[in-house]
Order: structure tokens, then C-alpha cells, then sequence
């Protein structure tokens, strides 16, 4: 596979990831500081499938989206029930990440902190071109559905939007999934590009980048942080930056979009709102 | 057993002094002060720094670490936070600020001073009392005994000095504190100065304790569990809620199992998360959603 078109995979993959944040805190309002968790259970879902049990690999990336999507009902169904407020919640889903990376770190299914090393190679450019486009598919789908709009209502509104009925519990665990599901097959494809998966992979920092990616492209809006996170992936690694100064530059950025553009680069809008109206109609009717 | 509470203690210690600092920025402006960790982590090098300079002594490097602590809390909430907070932006952003913080300063470090771990020279012998049958290094016992002394004295300066007072009244109501004539600005500035002291503390007692390196103060994680346990907001709350950590996690990796110790405090974080939200001694939370 040619160098840039590594990069690119490499992108796309960590694109899928974004998408499912942008899902849960772009469009629903909370803030995640697991998300890496569901990352990493869908890499050992099917980096497991594959490596120990021989599944075939479309197969084994169900196992992992599974994984993911069971796990965010564990941590999802209490903590959402319990509404918790949203830092609260950052919290909770914080304890998650960590405890199961421990676990992980302390399985011998898992390899432990050694890791796995030696799954097929089976992530081909195309197999993340086709994942990347379905997902986008599912999530334009989800966010114009009801659940979708009642997601939307909650952002802005949760005490009005229950009011008019939107049942606040049900609608956040139902993206909580569909994020955690995307987060689970960025996994699945990620463990079969690299072939080698470990614990320290999905840390605290790896939920940030991906809340970065969300933050700095803007809440509200899916092409926004997608262009950001292909940016992030891209720049650093045509720049040849080494991994410390990339987080350092990551960190300063939080802060100053935080600090001078919260909408972040498209806040609540999409790269065809800034075409003219002509041509808009026919992208996007 | 006793030798286990002990270190438990000790450790525990530890924990509520940055559990403090934590939960004063917490009941004061009302979000999670991710930033905290990486404070902690810049005192801890502080420390390092005054006892290669001078001649090693542990307070000098506590002071050096408390004085560093204070004045790159200072500086984050300046830089960082102050625009968002007269902005009156939403916690969310406060909070998301914060991590880039955290991000920021650990990787700085980490780049600039490589990700080495230095250890402090021997400073006090590691000398061991036995008390009543349990040995108990002179640092744990001095580490605990300058957690309680420090809490205390911050109970007494929030209950019997003006501007504690009128930290007090920010806590309950920040916009009619400014209305009675209070410089806000000023008020929580001294706020992150005292958080910022208590993480550095904390870091130079960690440090000679340990080591020193970059993801050190990844650690918090442990003093936001020991915020929750005891009620965030509340100075008592954190002091009692970091004894009771570092008892039980002392006591898990005795007897049950080391490597199950952090997945243990983390379950404990969830399970009060969901059924005990304001802890053993915090404040009934108004805003839940």
C-alpha cells in the first residue's frame, strides 16, 4: 500500500470514530471522555474474532460493533437513567474507559498489555472507503429521523424538549449506541490495518483526540468534524511532527477555540452551506 | 492490618489534598477542573527543580512545589478560563478548555523534558517508626500529618476571614456575590491560587513518594473519586472521601488483588455516581440533568 494512501486509510478510520462522537456530543450534547473504550472494544471484538476463532473478517467487524454497541448499554442504561449531570457523566464514562482498559491490560483472552500482535491484515482503502460511506449514510438517516430531531431537542433544551415529549432516557441511550456502534467498527478496522492491538492504544488521550477532532470542527455539524479529523490525521503526518508535539498543539487548540470560535470551524452548519444556493440544491436534495 | 490502614491512610493523605484543590474550583465555578491533574504534575517538577538548586530539604521543595502550583493555576485561569467566564459560556466549554489544558501542559513537559522519570534525592532517611507493633516510614506519617494540618488551615481561612467568606457566598450564589460588591475577578482568582498550592503540595509529597515523570497527574483521576465519594463541594466531604480511598484501595491490593485495585475505585466512582450523586457529606445538587 502506497504512502498515501496509508495516511489516507489511516484518516478514514479515525474518521468512522469522529463520526460516532459527533453523533453523541455534537448532536446529543454530552460530553464523552470514553469514547476511546468503545474504540478499543471494537479492535479486540474482532481482532479476537479473527486472530482466535478464524471468523471471516466482515464477520468478525460485526462482532466487534457488537461488542461495543452491548458495552455502551452496560455503562449507558444506569448512567443515562440516572441523569447525571453532564460532567458528571464525563466522569462516569471516564471510570469506564479506564477500568476497561485495566481489564484488558489483565486478560489473558486479550494478551494482556502485551497485546495482540499478528491479526490479518485485512483493512483495505476501499473496505474504509465503503465503512466510511455507509456510516455517513446511517448517520445523515439517524440525525433526520425523529430520534434525530428529539436528539437535536435535547441539546438545546433538555427540560423543554421533555416537556414536549421526548423521553430524555431512551433518545440518549439510542445515540449513545449508534455512537458507540461507529466507534466499534473504527476499531474493528483499525486492529485489521494495524495488525497489532494494545491496551495503552485507547487511553484518555485517544477520547480526546477524538472530542478534538468534534470540538474544533464544530458541535452541530458532521462535515465540520470530519474535515477536522482528517486534517489532524493528515497534517502531523505529512509534516513528519513527532506524536508530543502534535498533543501539545492539540491541547493549545482546544483552548483557543474554546476561547475565540466555540462554534469551532462549520459550528451548526455543513460544507454545502457555504456553496452557493444553485448548486446546493442539487448535492443534497 | 494495621500496617494496611496506615499506608492507607497515608496515601489517602494525599489524595484529599488534591481532592481539595479540585473541589474548591468545582463549588465555585461549577465544572470539573480536568486541568488539575497536570498543575499537580508541574509542582511535582517545581519540587525537583528547588532541591537540585538548593540544598535538598523537603520543604523546601513543598514550598517551591506549593508556590509553582499556585502560580500555573493562576496563569491557566487567566489565560484559559477568565474569557469563557465573563463570557458566561455554558460549563461544557469550561470543561473541554480545561482538558485542552491538561493536554497541553503534559505534552509540553513531556517533550521538553523528555518522558524520564527522576526521583528526589533521599531527603528525609527512610527512616521507620514502629508503633505498636507497625512500622510507619517518617514520610507517610509527615504526609498525612501536613494534609490534615493544610485542610485545617483552609477550613479556618473559608470560615474565619472575610475573603473566605466571601468564597463562601460565590459558592452559593455568584451573581448576587458580585451585586454585594465582591470583585469576582479577584475572588476566584485567590481561588485557583489555593487550588493551585494544594496541587502542588500534593505533587511534591507524590514525587518524593515515587517518582517524577509527565503523566503523573493522571493520578487526579483518584482525587476526582475521592471528590465524588465525599460530596463534590464539599472541603470535609474531599478530606474524608480521600481517607476512605486510600484505605480501600490499600486494602483491596493486600488482600483481594492489586491489579483489580483501580478497576475497584473506578466501579466505586460509578456505583456513587448513580445512587449517591451528592455524596456522604456534599450538598443537595439543584441542577440534575
Amino acid at each position: 500500500m502506497g504512502y498515501v494512501a496509508g495516511i489516507c486509510t489511516l484518516a478514514g478510520i479515525q474518521m468512522i470514530a469522529v463520526l460516532g462522537v459527533t453523533v453523541f456530543t455534537g448532536f446529543t450534547g454530552l460530553f464523552s471522555l470514553g469514547h476511546a473504550a468503545f474504540v478499543a472494544l471494537g479492535a479486540y471484538g474482532a481482532g479476537i474474532s479473527t486472530f482466535r476463532w478464524h471468523l471471516p473478517f466482515p464477520l468478525a467487524l460485526g462482532v466487534g460493533v457488537a461488542t461495543a454497541t452491548l458495552a455502551s448499554f452496560v455503562i449507558g442504561v444506569p448512567a443515562l437513567r440516572a441523569r447525571l449531570r453532564s460532567d458528571y457523566f464525563a466522569i462516569a464514562i471516564l471510570g469506564f474507559g479506564e477500568a476497561l482498559r485495566v481489564l484488558l491490560e489483565n486478560l489473558s483472552l486479550t494478551n494482556g498489555a502485551r497485546g495482540l500482535a499478528g491479526i490479518p491484515m485485512a483493512t483495505t482503502p476501499g473496505a474504509v472507503l465503503l465503512c466510511l460511506l455507509g456510516s455517513l449514510l446511517v448517520v445523515r438517516r439517524f440525525l433526520r429521523s425523529r430520534l434525530g430531531s428529539a436528539c437535536i431537542a435535547l441539546r438545546e433544551d433538555p427540560i423543554a424538549a421533555e416537556m414536549a415529549g421526548v423521553s430524555l432516557f431512551r433518545t440518549r441511550l439510542l445515540s449513545l449506541a449508534l455512537s458507540a456502534a461507529l466507534c466499534g467498527l473504527s476499531g474493528g478496522l483499525l486492529a485489521h490495518y494495524l495488525s497489532f492491538i494494545q491496551p495503552i492504544m485507547f487511553t484518555l488521550t485517544q477520547s480526546t483526540m477524538l472530542l478534538a477532532a468534534v470540538i474544533a470542527g464544530g458541535m452541530g455539524s458532521v462535515s465540520g468534524p470530519l474535515m477536522a479529523s482528517f486534517l489532524f490525521t493528515a497534517i502531523p503526518e505529512a509534516l513528519r511532527v513527532a506524536q508530543m508535539w502534535r498533543l501539545v498543539a492539540f491541547g493549545l487548540l482546544l483552548v483557543l477555540v474554546m476561547r475565540f470560535r466555540p462554534q469551532g470551524l462549520l459550528g451548526f452548519r455543513e460544507l454545502g452551506d457555504l456553496l452557493p444556493a444553485r448548486w446546493r440544491r442539487g448535492f443534497l436534495a | 492490618m494495621l500496617q494496611t490502614l496506615v499506608t492507607g491512610l497515608s496515601i489517602g493523605g494525599i489524595y484529599a489534598l488534591m481532592a481539595v484543590g479540585y473541589s474548591l474550583v468545582f463549588s465555585v465555578l461549577n465544572f470539573s477542573n480536568f486541568a488539575h491533574g497536570a498543575v499537580i504534575m508541574l509542582g511535582a517538577y517545581a519540587g525537583l527543580g528547588v532541591v537540585r538548586l538548593f540544598p535538598p530539604h523537603l520543604a523546601l521543595a513543598v514550598t517551591g512545589a506549593a508556590v509553582a502550583g499556585a502560580l500555573v493555576a493562576a496563569l491557566n485561569e487567566r489565560l484559559a478560563y477568565a474569557a469563557l467566564r465573563r463570557r458566561r459560556a455554558p460549563a461544557l466549554y469550561l470543561m473541554i478548555s480545561a482538558m485542552g489544558c491538561a493536554v497541553f501542559l503534559e505534552n509540553l513537559v513531556y517533550a521538553v523534558l523528555g518522558s524520564r522519570f527522576y526521583a528526589f534525592p533521599e531527603m528525609i532517611a527512610r527512616s521507620v517508626v514502629t508503633l505498636g507493633g507497625t512500622s510507619v516510614s517518617l514520610l507517610d506519617a509527615g504526609a498525612l500529618g501536613f494534609a490534615l494540618l493544610a485542610i485545617l488551615a483552609l477550613h479556618l481561612f473559608l470560615t474565619r476571614t472575610v475573603t473566605g467568606l466571601a468564597i463562601r457566598a460565590g459558592v452559593s450564589d455568584m451573581t448576587m456575590c458580585a451585586l454585594m460588591g465582591v470583585n469576582l475577578d479577584r475572588l476566584i482568582l485567590v481561588v485557583f491560587l489555593l487550588a493551585g498550592a494544594f496541587a502542588g503540595v500534593a505533587g511534591a509529597f507524590l514525587g518524593v513518594k515515587y517518582m517524577v515523570y509527565p503523566t503523573m497527574g493522571w493520578i487526579t483521576n483518584k482525587a476526582y473519586i475521592a471528590a465524588v465519594i465525599g460530596g463534590l463541594g464539599s472541603l470535609p466531604g474531599a478530606l474524608l472521601g480521600g481517607l476512605l480511598l486510600g484505605v480501600t484501595e490499600t486494602v483491596v491490593s493486600t488482600y483481594i488483588s492489586s491489579v483489580l485495585r483501580d478497576v475497584f475505585s473506578f466501579a466505586i466512582l460509578i456505583a456513587l455516581l448513580l445512587y449517591l450523586p451528592h455524596g456522604l457529606l456534599g450538598r443537595e445538587a439543584e441542577e440534575k440533568i
